[in-house]
């Protein structure tokens, strides 16, 4: 038949493993040195395109301005990266507090038990039931909006899902039998916290952290699109786009397609990213 | 025929009742959380409601708006107060729209249903196809291609393909409208239906082309573990071909987690509608929540929060009640006879 799935190879002959290896470990360099790129981009790039350029508006995307110009003859190319680097910068800075709230409770949560897990799954549950944006609308504008309000918002509502992984990890590491054992030869609940526990969750955060950047990232955008998230002053990429949406029935359509495109770009290279350092770091992928 | 008429009668009672009670801790829950957040904001409740007409309204007055409203009274009073309006169906007043909120979330949900019901529908269909056919051809080029697209349009902006479209539609090719629900200058009762349609679609669209990546990856991943099995292995040395395969060993089973998921997606649905009315603006729930929060509509924002909250909750309940319908194992009432 041919439904037969390609088959695995169990074992790859030793070279290919290397290669492997190394594939793997390319690809995190190659995501890091893009994503490092633009977020330091406008320090190297300085102000220079971004002065208002009358003669040389609303260009076509060209060797000149690859993304083009806009209506102030403003070049695009520069102006998307200076907004992704805002809006990367923005979206790091709240997924990580996102990250250190659900390591937190979901440890709690794993390693406490009782009534104290009780509530935190219930306040998870909660937050699930609310349409993800409409939350981060209500704790934007609640706290008072603007560059704040977004931070806040993003980390407030982006822990959920990781700190049911990691409860999981931690439930199932602490009943494993190995930590019964130590338990039982009187080792301290500090060592088992350094010595067993650790070793699990800390590839599990730093996996869940990176995947935390996508959405945060898009959410930001999002947020800053509807005009919740950052001043109009703080050129994000998500004002950009909504700025564009003003020139695109003129058919301007690059103002509107090539900083989508480059933050499409950057979601998936974190993805790649994710991925690449989940599979090795994850003792099933990371010989293989 | 009675002896198995009456357990599931009981069955349906405790099943509704076990909801509702649910649904009831959820919204109680909700209130709670949306009034410490309120309570707590920096927004100044009194600020909000006069809005550009500060300059007009003295100091004295604004202190009686505040004693009107309870504002001056200590916080757990303010939330049984608060909620006792909630409990009689009293939502408010929408400073924006100055009409109730109940009947501004009525007539925006209305713009909306129609919208969300055409992007869910074809998402899950379009999903549901796209799944199948990457997951018995998995590995080909058909297969490469679907994926390429699901993961694509999983890491992609709502807003920026939502953008997309209008500029390939709507200003290149001039097939659908740039905006609104209904074209301009026509009174809202003289719109003909095939006006409406016409002016729905590309958001609709846009909407379903963002769903589909989920539900296609996970059929996908579930076909191929169907395909794996050991009885698709005896249909297959049988001499069944692929078509009948996936006909009758797998589409039953992969159309229960489908159904799950695409029950559960309402809440993303909401969530996507909210930027795409946004982009092609659009008059419908979404919007108007926008509006609430860049206005500062706090009774109208807390609607749609509490209507959100429903809408979800009606969502994941649908897809327990379609569980018994599509698969034998679990039939309503089995339990209990």
């Amino acid at each position: 038949m041919t439904l037969i799935a390609p088959t695995r190879p169990d074992s790859p002959p030793l070279k290919q493993q290397n290669n492997r290896r190394q594939q793997t470990l390319t690809a995190i360099a190659i995501g890091g040195i893009f994503l490092l790129a633009i977020i330091v981009s406008p320090w190297i790039l300085g102000d220079s395109g971004l002065g208002t350029m009358l003669p040389e508006r609303n260009q076509p995307p060209s060797w000149g301005h690859p993304f083009g110009t806009d209506w102030l003859g403003r070049d695009m190319l520069r102006r998307s990266l200076h907004g992704l680097s805002l809006s990367l910068r923005v979206g790091l800075l709240a997924a990580s507090v996102s990250a250190l709230i659900g390591t937190g409770l979901g440890l709690v949560a794993g390693t406490v038990g009782g009534w104290v897990d009780a509530v935190i799954i219930w306040v998870i549950d909660v937050f699930f039931s609310l349409p993800h944006l409409v939350l981060l609308i209500l704790i934007a504008f609640a706290v008072g909006g603007g560059t704040k309000g977004v931070i806040i918002a993003v980390a407030l509502t982006h822990w959920t899902s990781l700190a049911r992984v990691i409860r999981a990890e931690a439930l199932q590491v602490s009943s494993a039998d190995y930590v019964q054992l130590s338990r039982r030869l009187g080792k301290p609940s500090l060592w088992i916290a350094r010595h067993h526990m650790v070793p699990h969750i800390v590839p599990q955060l730093l996996v869940g952290l990176i995947l935390l950047f996508p959405h945060a990232i898009l959410h930001e955008a999002a947020l800053s699109f509807i005009g919740i998230g950052l001043s109009p002053h703080l050129p994000a990429i998500g004002i950009i786009l909504a700025e564009s949406m003003r020139h695109l029935s003129t058919g301007y359509w690059w103002l509107g397609v090539m900083p989508g495109l480059l933050l499409l770009l950057s979601v998936k290279a974190f993805d790649w990213l994710g991925e690449n350092v989940r599979s090795l770091l994850d003792p099933k992928t990371s010989q293989g | 025929m009675d002896m198995r008429v009456k357990p599931l009668l009981l069955f349906i009672v405790i099943f509704a009742a076990q909801k509702l009670l649910r649904l009831g801790l959820l919204l109680m829950a909700v209130a709670v959380f949306t009034f410490v957040l309120l309570s707590f904001s920096p927004i100044d409740p009194v600020k909000a409601y006069i809005g550009a007409d500060m300059m007009q309204i003295s100091p004295e007055q604004q202190v009686l708006i505040a004693e009107r409203w309870g504002l001056d009274q200590p916080i757990g009073e303010r939330f049984l107060d608060w909620l006792g309006q909630l409990v009689q169906g009293n939502l408010g007043t929408s400073l924006v729209f100055n009409q109730p909120v109940s009947e501004v979330i009525a007539s925006r949900f209305q713009a909306s249903l129609q919208m969300l019901a055409i992007a869910w529908l074809f998402s899950g269909l379009l999903g549901l196809a796209l799944g199948i056919t990457a997951g018995a051809l998995q590995g080909r080029w058909p297969d490469r291609l679907i994926r390429f697209y699901a993961y694509t349009l999983a890491s992609a902006p709502t807003f920026w393909v939502a953008l997309l479209l209008l500029i390939i539609f709507a200003v290149s090719f001039k097939i659908a409208p740039v905006c609104c629900a209904a074209p301009p200058g026509v009174l809202s009762q003289n719109v003909t239906f095939w006006q409406r349609l016409h002016h729905l679609l590309l958001p609709a669209a846009a909407l379903s082309i963002i769903g589909i990546a989920n539900i296609t990856l996970h059929t996908r991943q579930k076909l191929i573990d169907v395909l794996h099995s050991d009885y698709v292995l005896f249909a297959r040395a049988q001499g069944e071909s692929l078509w009948n395969i996936v006909r009758y060993h797998g589409f039953r089973n992969i159309l229960l987690p489908a159904i799950t998921l695409q029950f559960a997606s309402l809440s993303e649905l909401f969530g996507g509608s909210v930027l795409v009315e946004q982009v092609f603006a659009y008059p419908g729930l979404g919007e108007a929540t926008v509006q609430a929060a860049l206005r500062s509509d706090i009774p109208l924002l807390v609607g749609i929060v509490f209507f959100s909250a429903l809408f979800v909750y009606t969502g994941n309940t649908l897809a327990d009640l379609a569980y018994p319908v599509i698969d034998p194992r679990i039939r309503l009432g089995d339990s209990l006879t």
